[in-house]
């Protein structure tokens, strides 16, 4: 177990390196992009850039630049965003991630849950109608945007139905925190939790289908059903759980990227200032320090799932354990 | 014995597929007493499984037609509900499965899968039941059961898979154990320990048996009684006495000169029966057998009755009469004796 945790601690550092260097070589590489003209402002003297060049260190040789940065995150935790001064990148992170964790963890809840009920309702009932019914809603589910969705549901929630008893009781956009108001924080985050889960209900009641309608093929169902068990425990104890490998792998992954910044659309359409908000601003201004920070946080959340999902799953198939 | 432990009567099951109608098991019938031991022999896709796993219910394909009856200690198990089939499944049958690789879930410790069953059930503590795997584990030969008990399958190599597979079927005390090609997938000197294993266990549990296999080496060595199947049907039924010592049908000939044997001159070729099994879609008219046989006749265009001809409970589904095979016997199964004396 040990060697296991060092291993990931060094697996993370490496990748949490490569990708930052990356990020900081794109971004100084990309012609146009200057960034003491994004700190100047408006027609600044060739002084002033002068002057500004040397204040944030963008005249010394490129790799102690990058060494900087990481200082500034790492370190002494004052980054501040090239756009807006007065704007300190550590902090602002720490502040948003709870946003986006709120918003992640309902929303997989709620997938998690329908999925495996459709899923398993499906298998169930293959050979009739509802299975192919079922199906089509799950495709139909990956196939809306996730920005569509999130429009229309605003449209619907916040504006032309938003007076009827329905729908009355969903605030304003934005994100309210949970130790501010808890009811208002859960009110709040149903409609986004609900668009963000569609695309994922759909996905994984799919690949629940399939896997359940494979394993029910397998000689160890047989040999389940000839010991006389029920047929509800053969599918919840026997199949279900033997595809909840499958199931799990898969969850991890998505959870650490949505929990990474992924969730990006879903935070702009529901106006909550969450992680992906942050880097989607950062994007669009360019502005290194904060795309740096957010890629670092990303990063180091999709790390974490992957060794997450590697220790849920030699819980899930003992075949993986090491011996 | 007034009542038989199992009596199997007139069985049929087909499938309907897109070529078809598969008739997997054209009529079947045969007996079971208390503690006996049939061996039912006959090639693959021969209705053998499809038999058994009927009998089992187990086949839960939705395009499965099934009729006649399957009378269980005066029940009909076709009738029951799958509720009250459950609970005689497991506990008064059980079966054991050819691949010992797969037939045990992967994910869960030996003994907890062993326990799953007698919990099932038996009203007893989760405690108990451990203890009963524990027992039973050491009872089919596997050694330090009580830290075995604990592993997962793939801990376990292919024979001693199957030997948890035996100790799971018999964790109940079954009346009626079902083997269906326990040794297939297995090592022969594996196969070997198996056998003795289901012979001593059926002896210790007081177990009917059928044994299911298309070795008639197993056969020889295990079963008290043998049915042979060809194309869904029994055509031969008897005694192992009768089976080996006095064959009636000409597929059965086929299979008995087929055996390598160590006791009589070597053969050059082993005599292989010639064609192939008819498809179970269009079986010929008459004789399933009848395209592939070299005694084919004007009569063997009508069905054949599985019928008593030579008296004893030996029963045969061949036109020809006892003395007319025992000319053409010796030479079916035997070509080179032939060729010698000529």
């Amino acid at each position: 177990m040990l060697t296991f945790i060092i291993r990931r601690v060094l697996w993370t550092l490496l990748v949490m390196f490569a990708i930052t260097l990356l990020v900081f070589v794109i971004f100084f590489k990309t012609p146009g992009v200057d960034p003491a003209r994004q700190i100047a402002g408006r027609n600044p003297s060739p002084q002033v850039m002068q002057e500004i060049r040397h204040q944030f260190g963008l005249d010394r040789p490129f790799p102690v630049q990058y060494a900087l940065m990481m200082k500034k995150i790492f370190v002494t935790r004052d980054l501040v965003s090239y756009s807006n001064q007065g704007e300190r990148v550590v902090p602002e992170i720490a502040a948003a991630t709870p946003a986006t964790l709120s918003l992640v963890f309902g929303a997989a809840v709620i997938w998690v849950v329908v999925a495996i009920g459709m899923g398993v309702a499906a298998a169930v009932l293959k050979g009739t109608v509802l299975d192919p019914l079922l199906m089509i809603v799950a495709l139909i589910g990956i196939s809306i945007p996730v920005f569509w969705l999130g429009e229309v549901v605003n449209l619907i929630t916040q504006s032309r139905y938003h007076d009827t008893f329905l729908f009355s009781w969903i605030p304003p956009l934005g994100y309210t925190p949970f130790s501010q108001n808890p009811l208002l924080w859960f009110q709040g985050l149903v409609m986004p939790w609900i668009t963000l889960s569609v695309l994922y209900i759909g996905f994984y009641a799919r690949v629940l289908r399939a896997s359940l309608l494979e394993i029910q093929n397998e000689d160890y169902i047989r040999t389940a059903r000839a010991k006389g068990l029920s047929e509800r425990r053969v599918l919840l104890r026997h199949t279900l759980r033997n595809s909840m490998i499958t199931f799990v792998s898969l969850f991890g992954l998505d959870f650490g990227v949505l929990v990474g910044g992924g969730a990006l659309l879903t935070e702009i359409v529901f106006g909550i200032h969450g992680v992906g908000f942050l880097t989607y601003q950062s994007l669009t201004n360019l502005d290194l320090p904060v795309i740096m920070a957010t890629v670092i946080y990303g990063a180091f959340f999709i790390v974490l799932a992957n060794a997450l999902v590697d220790i849920a799953y030699a819980r899930l198939d003992p075949r993986v354990r090491l011996a | 014995m007034d009542q038989p432990l199992l009596e199997v009567r007139n069985l049929k099951v087909s499938f309907r597929t897109e070529d078809g109608v598969v008739k997997a098991v054209g009529g079947v019938s045969f007996t079971l007493s208390e503690g006996e031991t049939l061996g039912i022999v006959g090639e693959s896709g021969s209705g053998k499984s499809v038999t058994m796993m009927s009998v089992m219910r187990l086949i839960f394909d939705p395009n499965a037609r099934f009729e006649g009856e399957v009378i269980y200690k005066g029940k009909d198990l076709m009738t029951l509900s799958r509720d009250q089939m459950r609970k005689i499944r497991g506990s008064e049958i059980a079966m054991i499965f050819q691949d010992p690789m797969t037939s045990l879930n992967p994910v869960y410790r030996v003994g907890w899968q062993i326990s799953e069953q007698i919990r099932e059930h038996e009203q007893i503590s989760k405690r108990a039941a451990h203890g009963r795997a524990i027992e039973l584990l050491g009872a089919v030969g596997i050694p330090h059961p009580r830290e075995r008990v604990d592993d997962y399958p793939h801990h376990f190599s292919g024979g001693m898979r199957q030997r948890v597979m035996i100790a799971m079927a018999l964790s109940c005390s079954p009346d009626l154990l079902i083997a269906d090609e326990p040794t297939t997938a297995l090592d022969v000197t594996i196969q070997a320990q198996i056998l003795n294993l289901i012979k001593k266990l059926k002896d210790d549990f007081g177990s009917a048996v059928i044994l299911i296999t298309h070795d008639m080496g197993v056969v020889a060595d295990i079963a008290d009684r043998v049915a042979v199947m060809y194309a869904g049907r029994v055509v031969e039924q008897g005694t192992k006495r009768d089976l080996f010592y006095d064959a009636q049908h000409p597929y059965t000939w086929g299979l008995l000169g087929s055996i390598a044997r160590l006791d009589r001159p070597r053969p050059r070729r082993l005599t292989a029966i010639q064609g192939l099994p008819p498809s179970l879609i269009t079986l010929p008219g008459g004789c399933a057998f009848g395209p592939r046989c070299p005694h084919r006749w004007e009569k063997c265009d009508e069905v054949p009755e599985l019928t008593d001809k030579v008296g004893g409970g030996h029963l045969d589904a061949c036109h020809l009469s006892p003395g007319q095979k025992r000319d053409r016997r010796e030479t079916a199964i035997h070509p080179e004796l032939s060729e010698e004396s000529a």
